[in-house]
């Protein structure tokens, strides 16, 4: 992919991120088209929110390069900042401002022109079905519309890339769907590449062109879900790819160490 | 290939225009957010003025009747006043930097640093909202003293100089508190170093007491420390009949090259909060 005479979205090579003597991303290499929804998958500690920190400019990789809509992460994290938007898996909304609140800070820091503030945060709030909840405080929203607030945040400067880091965890079927639709509405609405990481198999088959398999920092597999099946066998699901994949995870990083697990939980709580 | 030209802005008069405009509406943006907070939530701004209140109505009372505290020609009342409109603002910013550890534990912090707003943007923002906070805590302690008949000097230049002083003090005591939450990054660390910080910051200095009476190491100390010139560029400004000790222009000196220095200093710490 991306070798179709256009700039891809993504064009990592050789990034890797170390931490003392722990390898926490070993020297991956892939690239993403425009317009793709791409997934990372891989257990807990496998190092995929290490390769969006990165991606994303939050954290410096110790070596390897990676492209961002055409920029370098490290020498012009600022035009990367520009293009992108990013969806943590913690909650980046602030419970104590209203949603339209939340909304002008994101126009403010992103620099949108000031005479198109209000009509760009009234067409994202439309766009999550937020409108009628705009002047409420966040603290008092339900788990999904938070999700769909922290969409409409990163969607306001028209980012050609978005990073989603868990989008769906800790939500109910219904809200579940309901991101869902956004992400493929944003793709097809405003033609956004999307990267996310997931522990869903659903997810992915609802959602992703393609996937990219994560186990100990390394990349074991990156293909669509259907040839990753295919290659497995007849009658194949995610599932088994992902089992044949990490077949020996489960001893090592059951579930994360304790800091992770408390965040998660908490994140889900503060979202439910 | 650091720099990219981007289309339209060409010209780096225009860039420049452009990115001064951004900067300026991100620090607006990162302040306002702030503020908005403090009106969903007001209860926060009235416990905390009732401290100030307590030192002046409990504390000064008592010590009134102690003579030769205050310098000839001042009551007790007056040279305490800008002492408590000092550290009043002192505990305002002080614990500034325990909102950066929940924006931390949540994720509303990565929000920031992933956005193009540069870190000074963001840290000055949230440095001005302190000020704000701190001269409404400046407006109890100016009522409350004026109630008790301090004699304030109420000339509007001089109301102005203690507002900017107010600023000084706030951004440069928030920024420190900012600079402590990034290196410690828990709450529970980051509340006992708060309240370690606090008192001696607020004894050795001229805040209740004249450095005259203080032994020699502590007046050193005093020397030291930032409080002292904010104290004595305040009393001059908010006491008829006060005098400043080192200058005025001094204490604003002083206190503008610290702040900055730690504006920056914050700035730096702060995005290595996430890793």
């Amino acid at each position: 992919m991306g070798k179709n005479g256009k700039e891809p979205a993504l064009d990592v090579e050789e990034l890797e991120k170390i931490f003392g003597t722990f390898t926490a991303v070993d020297k991956v290499s892939f690239t993403v088209d425009k317009g793709e929804v791409f997934a990372l998958i891989g257990p807990n500690g496998a190092g995929k929110s290490t390769i969006i920190k990165m991606l994303t400019t939050l954290v410096p990789p110790t070596s390897g390069t990676a492209k961002v809509a055409g920029y370098d992460v490290v020498k012009q994290s600022t035009e990367v900042r520009k293009n992108i938007g990013y969806i943590p898996q913690l909650v980046s909304s602030d419970g104590a401002l209203t949603a339209r609140e939340n909304l002008l800070l994101s126009a403010r820091l992103y620099g949108v022109p000031r005479l198109e503030q209000e009509e760009r945060i009234r067409e994202a709030l439309d766009f999550m079905g937020l409108g009628q909840f705009s002047d409420r405080l966040v603290s008092s929203y339900s788990g999904g519309m938070i999700r769909r607030l922290e969409i409409a945040q990163s969607m306001l400067h028209r980012p050609s890339v978005i990073f989603m880091d868990e989008p769906t965890v800790g939500l109910d079927p219904v809200a579940r769907k309901a991101v869902w639709d956004h992400v493929r509405e944003l793709r097809g609405k405003y033609r956004m590449t999307i990267i996310l990481t997931t522990h869903y198999m659903d997810e992915v088959e609802e959602l992703c062109d393609r996937m990219a398999l994560i186990h100990y920092g390394q990349i074991v597999a990156v293909d669509t879900p259907a040839k990753l099946k295919e290659g497995i066998g007849k009658g194949a699901t995610l599932d088994d790819v992902f089992s044949k994949y990490m077949s020996n995870f489960e001893e090592n990083s059951e579930g994360g160490n304790y800091s992770e697990v408390r965040r998660n939980r908490r994140s889900i709580a503060s979202r439910s | 290939m650091k720099y990219v030209v981007t289309a339209g802005l060409s010209h780096p008069a225009a860039r420049l225009t452009r990115a001064v405009s951004d900067y300026v509406m991100q620090v607006y943006g990162v302040f306002c957010a702030e503020l908005q907070k403090v009106r969903h939530d007001p209860v926060e701004l009235f416990t905390r003025a009732v401290q100030p209140l307590l030192w002046l109505l409990l504390f000064g009372m008592v010590m009134l009747r102690v003579s030769g505290l205050a310098p000839a020609g001042m009551s007790y009342l007056d040279y305490l006043s800008a002492g408590i409109l000092a550290q009043s603002v002192l505990f305002v910013a002080i614990f500034f930097g325990i909102s950066a550890i929940w924006d931390r534990d949540l994720g509303i912090l990565h929000r920031m640093l992933v956005s193009p707003a540069p870190r000074t943007a963001i840290v000055i923002g949230k440095a001005l909202a302190a000020s704000v906070r701190g001269m409404l805590q400046g407006g109890v302690v100016y009522v409350v003293a004026g109630l008790m008949g301090a004699n304030l000097n109420l000339s509007p230049l001089n109301i102005l100089g203690v507002m900017v002083l107010i600023g000084l003090g706030c951004g440069l005591f928030a920024t420190l508190s900012l600079s402590i939450a990034c290196i410690v990054k828990s709450r529970e660390r980051f509340m006992g170093i708060g309240q370690l910080i606090t008192m001696p910051v607020f004894f050795a200095s001229n805040a209740i007491y004249p450095i005259a009476l203080m032994p020699d190491w502590l007046k050193t100390v005093s020397t030291l420390n930032p409080l002292t010139y904010q104290v004595d560029a305040l009393r001059a400004l908010m006491i008829n009949g006060a005098h400043s000790q080192f200058g005025i222009v001094y204490d604003f000196a002083i206190l503008t090259v610290i702040a900055a220095a730690l504006v920056l200093l914050s700035s730096r710490l702060y995005s290595r909060m996430v890793a």
